[in-house]
């Protein structure tokens, strides 16, 4: 416990000159807004190349728009995968939850001015603009975006162009995008630990964090120890492809009959690297959803979340197994099927702190009072979105099933459902969730609700039927597999998940439209419209400068003190001093 | 339309109904496509015994994963439908410590006795190495070709040498003219192995990481450069199947096959005897 939010602060001034204020501001909430839009505009070139790819796998000879040549090259389509894993797992996956509303939200609920360092973290946001400046500068090099998938494995990745179009300076620009994206999650990790531990307001104990706080707090610690690895790995990588270093690359490797220049390096070493950063950062995507999903549950079933520690403790556990599963992703890549197996285990056992969440967001819904508001919506969908991917992962889990299903269509379903698409519905559950908050006024309720339906029914069009066509062998990241033997006949399915991708893209257009319509024209939404109970709550919305108008809270309760017996009012925010609460009864 | 929000408590039955009626459709739809493969939806069958017992475990863990999948997703349209606002009051509670202790204990046994369990059909493949009489082939991958090579009748592989790889001039693995035990070896771009005799594959890879992958065999191993991976089958159904790369190799990655024929012993010398008069 700290009383630093009191005594430690001086008076906070709004700065009155545009740059400082909305450009180079150190207002978190500010920065906050920042990283959701650098995020929000990284979704829409994401989306738009995955349309681009579901579109060229049903209809491989037709011209297309926003493609050089017309009809697009095996290169080209190779470009777009790489580049639609990369641009949303780092710019959208990791910007949106964790920088947006980790950011804008965590100092807040716990009773601070700000975040610990309000300037590095102005550079943490300018650090991930440079990032996806030089990625989507990736495009327009010559010999265009790099071609060996958001993992970038070596040799592929490790040579220059000599390996492919888009491994010169395309691969290039990638590393030093992931390097300096690397460089300024460092930075924000650092920013969120320091400030979790020591700025939380007097009485917000440990177990009085919102879990969406707890979600954010272990994401930054996952942040810290993963992307410092990566970081590590991309430098090395670099040195491959421009000093003349064989960390990844063996002797003897020839392309296209010329001996290389390389020896002593091992492309497994890249694997594990990758890997032992690309696990957890899984957890990073979604740690975060599952902090939003247990609080929203809560407030829209006017009940307490269940098993509160337990979700804590559960959240913990995924973060600290989350650092010793990455071998899963090896089983087959020549490392030793003894470490497979041990993998194995490590992963199966990751199921079960999986398992206790689910069953505590079924137990919080149950005998509750449950309130169909879009945010709330938006989390049942999480769960239900969690449940069918996270399942699937049991099979991948096992190295003798992962023979049959590895690289196939099965886990591109499998990651879409449980990291890309429950992860971004937890996002929209924060945005219609915090919107009011922020921009203080409500999203439009019966939009929203289109919105949720389209995309609901979408995603499970989409991803659902991709299981089947991985089971049944379709290869992944293949330009064209019309010609394979048995991933032709799958066609038909195909058709049917780009059709289902193409409505579901639309949709989306609704959630921009009412975002950017209600900015202006949404009605006042006041300090509280859903009678929740954390400290975002109790202060203006938009929150001052300085977040409570110089006021700052004490904590006298847990964060989800919903329909407490006694009580006249369902809610009891955290601020409310035991006399103050004894006047409600 | 009226955008602006309307804040009451009522209207709770229609969301509810629709969301919940969304849930039980999406199962009834994924258990229907499981249980009667309205189109191409599972693996072709397996050709050995590993692979059965692959497939064995496949449908383990579905049985296990399928009743979790059902009783979570109905559980969750239940509540949904079941505790929706009616103006009732919620049922005050902060959670059960019996019920978490049952869960936990539950997933653990489940969990991690389906990893356990799984540790056969891995080991079959992967912790025991090959008969000593296994058939052996070397698999050589590169952009964006396989090639496979038999020792020939002296059983030795000859030296290869980096340096001498010239696929241009028909020499791909880079064989050394000067070593005695090359000039038998065999290099032929498929696959031909004999029916119920073991087989060992030495994979490697000469520029970038490929895979081969045979599905009927349900068996998948990546390429890796400066790395000999020895992997070991026995086909028990002639046939002819598809091998295909699975690592991202490059442009020409989705186009990268070649094909396994599974032959009689006969036809198996008569392909070794052929091979070996025409190179």
């Amino acid at each position: 416990m700290s009383s630093h939010a009191h005594t430690g602060h001086a008076v906070v001034v709004e700065p009155s000159g545009f740059i400082r204020k909305y450009i180079f501001s150190i207002d978190h909430k500010v920065i906050g807004i920042q990283y959701f839009l650098l995020a929000l505009t990284a979704v829409c070139v994401g989306i738009v190349l995955s349309l681009l790819m579901r579109f060229h796998l049903v209809y491989p000879g037709a011209h297309l728009p926003l493609v050089s040549g017309g009809i697009m090259t095996p290169e080209q389509y190779l470009a777009l995968v790489t580049m639609h894993g990369t641009i949303m797992v780092f710019f959208v996956l990791t910007t949106a939850p964790q920088g947006g509303f980790g950011n804008y939200f965590l100092p807040i609920q716990i009773g601070a001015p700000d975040m610990a360092f309000p300037r590095l973290n102005m550079l943490s946001f300018w650090v991930t603009f440079l990032a996806f400046v030089a990625i989507i500068a990736a495009f327009v090099v010559p010999g265009g975006a790099p071609i060996s998938g958001w993992t970038g494995y070596t040799p592929l990745s490790g040579m220059g162009e000599v390996t492919g179009p888009g491994e010169g300076m395309g691969q290039t620009l990638w590393i030093v995008s992931i390097s300096l994206f690397c460089l300024a999650s460092l930075l924000g990790a650092l920013n969120f630990i320091a400030t979790t531990i020591d700025l939380r307001a007097p009485g917000m104990t440990l177990f009085r964090m919102p879990l969406t706080v707890w979600g954010w707090f272990v994401t930054a610690i996952l942040g810290l120890l993963a992307f410092g690895v990566l970081l590590a790995g991309g430098i090395l990588l670099l040195l491959d492809r421009s000093a003349g270093t064989s960390f990844f690359l063996p002797a003897g490797l020839v392309v296209n009959d010329q001996l290389q220049p390389h020896s002593g390096g091992s492309p497994l070493l890249w694997q594990h690297l990758f890997w032992f950063f690309g696990h957890p950062e899984v957890y990073i995507a979604i740690l975060p959803g599952m902090g939003v999903a247990s609080h929203v549950l809560s407030t829209f079933s006017r009940k307490p979340v269940f098993g509160y520690r337990a979700m804590a403790m559960a959240l913990c556990a995924i973060g600290f197994l989350g650092f010793m599963v990455w071998g899963h992703h090896m089983f087959l890549s020549g490392m030793s099927p003894y470490s497979g197996f041990a993998f194995s285990v490590l992963t199966m056992s990751i199921g079960v702190p999986s398992a206790i969440k689910t069953f505590n967001w079924i137990g919080t819904l149950w005998g509750g009072k449950i309130q169909f508001k879009s945010p709330m919506l938006f989390a049942l969908g999480f769960v239900s979105l969690f449940v069918s991917g996270g399942l699937s992962g049991l099979f991948l889990a096992q190295p003798a099933v992962d023979n049959m299903l590895h690289a196939t269509y099965y886990v591109v379903a499998h990651f879409h459902l449980v990291m890309g698409v429950a992860a971004i519905f937890g996002i929209f559950s924060a945005t219609y969730f915090w919107f009011p908050k922020m921009f203080g006024r409500m999203m439009s309720e019966p939009l929203a609700k289109i919105h949720f339906w389209f995309t609901f029914v979408g995603a499970y069009c989409i991803f659902m039927p991709m299981h089947f066509v991985g089971l049944a062998g379709g290869i992944r990241r293949y330009a064209d597999a019309t010609g394979t033997t048995y991933a032709g006949v799958l066609q038909p399915v195909h058709m049917f998940m780009t059709y289902a991708a193409f409505i579901t893209g639309a949709a989306q257009l609704i959630f921009l439209f009412n975002f950017f319509w209600s900015l202006k024209h949404g009605a006042i939404a006041g300090k509280n419209p859903w009678n929740a109970t954390t400290l975002e709550w109790i202060t203006d919305s938009p929150p001052p400068i300085d977040n409570f108008g110089g006021d700052y809270p004490s904590v006298y309760r847990g964060p989800y003190e919903f329909s407490v017996p006694g009580y006249r009012q369902d809610f009891i925010p955290q601020n409310l001093t035991p006399e103050q609460a004894a006047l409600l009864k | 339309m009226r955008l602006s929000n309307r804040n009451s408590s009522s209207g709770s039955a229609a969301p509810a109904a629709m969301l919940a009626a969304l849930i039980v459709i999406m199962v009834a739809a994924t258990v229907y496509v499981f249980a009667a493969n309205p189109f191409p939806s599972r693996p072709p069958a397996a050709i050995t015994s590993v692979g059965l017992l692959v497939d064995h475990q496949y449908f383990l863990t579905l049985c296990v994963t399928g009743t979790v999948f059902i009783l979570s997703q109905l559980g969750l349209a239940y509540a949904i439908w079941r505790f929706r606002d009616r103006g009732q009051a919620a049922h005050f509670t902060r959670g059960n410590n019996t019920m978490e202790m049952i869960w936990t204990t539950a997933t653990i046994v489940l969990f991690l006795g389906l990893g356990l369990m799984g540790r056969k059909a891995w080991a079959e493949v992967r912790f025991t190495p090959a008969e000593a009489n296994a058939v052996q082939v070397e698999v050589t991958t590169n952009q964006f070709v396989f090639n496979f090579r038999y020792p020939g009748p002296d059983g030795q592989f000859g030296r290869l040498d980096p340096t001498q790889v010239s696929a241009s001039t028909g020499n791909p693995l880079g064989l050394d003219p000067k070593d005695p035990a090359g000039k038998d070896d065999i290099v032929v771009p498929t696959l031909t192995v004999p029916v119920d005799h073991q087989i060992e594959l030495l994979i490697r890879s000469q520029d970038v990481i490929h895979n081969f992958y045979v599905r009927e065999l349900r068996l998948q191993q990546d390429a890796v450069p400066g790395m000999v991976i020895p992997i070991h089958f026995t086909a028990n159904q002639i046939g002819h199947y598809e091998i295909m790369c699975t690592q991202l190799c490059g442009l020409g990655h989705y186009r990268m096959r070649s094909f396994l024929d599974v032959v009689s012993e006969a036809d198996y010398q008569n392909f070794l005897k052929q091979q070996g008069a025409s190179q």
